[in-house]
């Protein structure tokens, strides 16, 4: 089956990418929201939507079919907290636009115009199963960075989901050392920065007045009135315990904020009132070294301590390669899966552990209504599995985005068919392609 | 790999101990007695004081063994005693009364796993600018300098590796800003305070080597060479030419100023230190192997290699082995035509074929890294067995590192380094349940007394918590 899928997707790509209806039956299917897996599942996308999904769905008549053969059928990875697309070849500058230390703006910088969706880290990110990602800037010369989108991975053009999905700033000794080498300066340049933001919003003639004494560029005080407003959520990169618990304060003097947590490295010692905050945390979860003295207390099983608080937790791959390797985000859940056996540790169900890689990192972001669960009415975001995918080496057969069947194949399969027999043959390996 | 570069260039501000030759008391026979042979400098005068920890006699019965040289024994048994692999075999394999037996149903036993290139000390956590003693960036050949003089034996790192990654053995390297970085030091992963207590009895030194961006970069951004590819080799040819010469004068009996670079150099000439070659792409490596022909060394192992595949008949036929991961790419340029199955087809053409960490959290999971090698090679129809995938994360490191006779594999009389995992370790769901190390029982998933704690842990948040 899997060469036949694999072939036909391929023949797909040549055509114009549309969305098909298509009924995906025999499936071991994960719906993606904590559920268990349903034996012998059918899910069913019309107009590049999930309609229906669960046993005894029935098909409707007319639509394409895809025997699952009983292979896991999931939806699409959700890249919690990721540079993809805004990076090709990291230490090779012009291909990367993560981050603008050298801008005069900050909070209004809009990342989707540096998405490039035709850049070789999509199509790989794709073909190990990812179809959505959370990505946010790196960094501006300011405190904030800007502000990240939602995006899709599909082999088209548009990539973009939700433009200004998020912002994002960091704290902690980064944030430090932005504000100029202090946390107490971190929190008085927020706090200045906002209330100049919110000042503007209601008088925006004042910005003209306060000239170059203004704290903040109109660019940047539309973007952080949003902020203030509760319209963009807050990504705060946050790792020390204290700094986790000073950073909850701010919603007692900006109460709208809606904030979401990145890193949270120590967030297990202080899950009680991150729980209690009703704040979501993305971690990267096998992060178990004090890397810095604000990570002293990393342990693999802080993300199975928050969840078991009552704490939304979404696995990322972050802190490590966040352009290229957005497929180990499965790898990361199985870990966690695998830290329930260990004694005194702390992991995540087999259920729960994909959650954390689909609908959770969704909802933190605000998109659970549409995006990350094959729950009714989701983007038709479906993939098709070799085997179990949180297990090691687990590869999607074939990939839909809105719908539409996507290529797997990637620069690196072109790489390795042509070197499977490395020696030149009777012309040079350049004229095989 | 970058960030130690990067860290390193921000820190380097100790002395360059380039053309300081260290003229002491060992050279002044020579002078004393002109007709007598010239002195002989001591090869070893930070001898390990390793010595393995007391262990109980103890068997595990009825487990999985893989080898680590490509046999696997279903329903195994294994005998631990005086430190040593006493027995291996069947169910029938004999035990003695009295002793620690314990049950490996549906459990896996392997060799120990060997990190062939690890920065951990040199580069430990926290990753504060005081603790970058990885790359002595002050000049692009360095051969004089030792990495073990800068491991910092307290590297929490080092009890991750052990607990999480079952690694028993480790090559420290130094980095990659220098074309000749420095000596290499191979340690047993046992906690210590002095570095001597971890280092591996008797085991060969290595030259940390470095070819391509890195060496090019950081001293074509000094306004010197090299700052190309060409620069690197001519930097490189000299200081060969001139080990050569050195060594030359040292053969015939001469007597020379004692050079600490040189000896280094001549040692690797002769054979007795071997070269760990940090390099990239294929038509480098190339290259690399008719230098090393051109002045009579050898290279053991090309280091990240992510072109091997490329070349895999030319390192198949030159006997060098790659050290890979699994899957980066796409950091820096010379990294961006890695392919995941870049291992198995290394392992298809026939060459040594090694999985490797350069990292201290990926040296917590190499086992996992080859599981999904296999995986990528199973899908282009390399079918590649559990217990000979093992080879790569055991027996080959350990060859290429000049100590497989003593350990990297389980057959009666070699170290017994040990781990018993509470499944198939090329899943995910699984971990290291019991690591011994020369059959001392160094960690035990079931005992948190059974867990190292560094002295930079004690008294932090999450003090000998499961990490």
């Amino acid at each position: 089956m899997i060469r036949s899928l694999l072939l036909s997707a391929a023949a797909l790509v040549a055509l114009p990418a549309a969305a098909q209806d298509v009924a995906i039956t025999n499936a071991k299917l994960v719906i993606g929201d904590g559920s268990a897996p349903i034996e012998r599942g059918t899910v069913v996308v019309r107009g590049g939507k999930v309609v229906a999904a669960g046993a005894g769905v029935a098909v409707p008549a007319g639509i394409e079919r895809v025997d699952a053969e009983g292979r896991y059928v999931t939806p699409g990875i959700v890249a919690a907290f990721s540079r993809v697309g805004l990076v090709e070849v990291d230490a090779v500058s012009g291909t990367n636009d993560r981050s603008a230390p050298r801008t005069r703006f900050s909070a209004g910088l809009d990342i989707a115009p540096a998405l490039n969706p035709m850049g070789s880290p999509v199509a790989v990110n794709r073909a190990s199963g990812v179809t959505r990602a959370i990505v946010a800037p790196g960094g501006s010369s300011n405190l904030f960075a800007g502000q990240g989108a939602v995006v899709d991975l599909a082999d088209d053009m548009d990539m973009v989901t939700r433009p200004r999905a998020l912002q994002y700033v960091a704290f902690g000794e980064d944030g430090a050392s932005k504000a100029g080498g202090s946390r107490a300066a971190t929190f008085l340049l927020f706090r200045e920065q906002l209330l100049a933001a919110r000042s503007y919003a209601r008088n925006p003639a004042a910005l003209a007045e306060w000239g170059n004494d203004a704290m903040i560029q109109r660019a940047d005080a539309d973007a952080l009135v949003r902020v203030i407003d509760g319209t963009t959520p807050l990504f705060v990169r946050v790792d020390r315990a204290v700094d986790i618990v000073n950073v909850l304060k701010l919603k007692g003097e900006f109460p709208a904020l809606k904030l979401v947590l990145v890193g949270a490295t120590e967030g297990w010692i202080v899950a009680r009132e991150i729980a209690a905050a009703k704040v979501p945390v993305l971690v990267s979860p096998l992060t178990d070294l004090p890397s810095s003295f604000e990570q002293l207390g990393a342990t693999q099983s802080n993300a199975g301590r928050l969840k078991a608080a009552g704490v939304d937790v979404s696995v990322g791959v972050f802190d490590d390669d966040d352009a290229h390797k957005m497929g180990y985000a499965t790898q990361y859940a199985g870990n966690l899966v695998g830290l329930t056996r260990v004694p005194g540790a702390s992991g995540l169900s087999w259920d729960q552990a994909f959650a954390s890689i689909s609908s959770v990192p969704a909802r933190a972001v605000g998109m659970e209504g549409s995006i990350g669960s094959l729950r009714p009415g989701r983007a038709g975001d479906v993939v098709i599995w070799d085997n179990d995918p949180l297990e090691l080496g687990s590869r999607p057969t074939m990939v839909w985005i809105d719908g539409k069947a996507q290529s797997l194949t990637t620069r690196q399969d072109r790489l390795r068919e042509r070197y499977a027999t490395p020696q030149e043959g009777a012309l040079p390996n350049a004229y095989d392609w | 790999m970058i960030k130690g570069v990067k860290g390193s260039l921000l820190a380097a501000v100790s002395l360059a101990l380039v053309g300081c030759a260290a003229t002491g008391k060992d050279t002044a026979s020579a002078s004393d007695k002109p007709a007598e042979k010239p002195a002989k400098f001591n090869k070893d005068p930070y001898p390990s004081t390793y010595k393995p920890y007391p262990g109980q006699v103890t068997a595990v019965r009825n487990v999985t063994i893989f080898d680590g040289e490509g046999g696997r024994i279903e329903n195994g048994t294994v005998l631990l005693a005086e430190g040593k692999v006493e027995a291996i075999g069947g169910p029938d394999t004999p035990i003695p009364a009295d002793i620690a037996v314990f049950d490996g149903t549906g459990k896996f036993l392997t060799p120990g796993v060997i990190d062939i290139h690890s920065h951990l000390g040199d580069y430990p956590s926290p990753s504060v600018d005081a603790h970058s003693d990885g790359n002595e960036a002050t000049s692009p050949t360095t051969p004089e300098v030792w990495s073990e003089h800068s491991v910092w034996p307290q590297d929490p790192g080092f009890s991750r590796a052990l607990a999480n990654g079952g690694v028993t053995s480790l090559q420290i390297l130094p980095g990659s800003a220098n074309l000749m970085g420095g000596r290499s030091i191979t340690l047993k992963n046992v906690p210590s305070r002095t570095v001597q207590g971890m280092k591996f009895p008797g085991a060969p030194y290595g030259l940390k080597m470095a070819c391509g961006e890195n060496p090019k970069r950081v001293y074509g951004g000094k306004g010197r060479a090299p700052s190309t590819r060409m620069g690197n080799f001519a930097v490189n040819r000299a200081t060969w030419a001139k080990a050569a010469a050195y060594k030359k004068k040292m053969d015939d009996g001469k007597a020379v100023d004692r050079d600490l670079a040189m000896e280094t150099l001549a040692g690797v000439l002769a054979g007795e230190i071997l070269v760990h070659n940090h390099c990239y792409r294929a038509d480098e490596m190339a290259l690399v192997i008719d230098m090393s022909k051109e002045f009579g060394y050898k290279v053991s192992t090309f280091h990240h290699a992510v072109e091997s595949y490329k070349i895999a008949d030319i390192l198949a036929k030159e006997g060098i082995c790659s050290a890979m991961w699994a899957d980066w790419w796409g950091f820096k340029m010379e990294a961006y035509d890695s392919v995941p199955e870049n291992i198995p087809l290394v392992y298809k053409a026939g060459a040594c074929t090694i999985v490797h960490s350069d990292d201290a959290n990926q040296i917590q999971r190499l086992n996992q890294e080859a599981a999904k090698a296999r995986a990528a090679g199973r899908r282009i129809g390399i079918d590649v067995s559990d217990e000979v995938a093992w080879t790569w994360l055991s027996y080959n490191p350990a060859k290429a590192l000049g100590i497989a006779d003593r350990t990297g594999s389980l057959k009666p009389g070699k170290m017994a380094d040990v781990v018993l995992w509470n499944g198939n370790p090329f899943s995910a769901y699984t971990r290291p349940e019991k690591v011994w190390i020369d059959g001392a029982l160094m960690f035990d998933a079931m005992d948190p007394k059974r867990r190292p704690v560094s002295d930079f842990e004690l008294g932090q948040p999450g003090e000998g918590d499961v990490k």
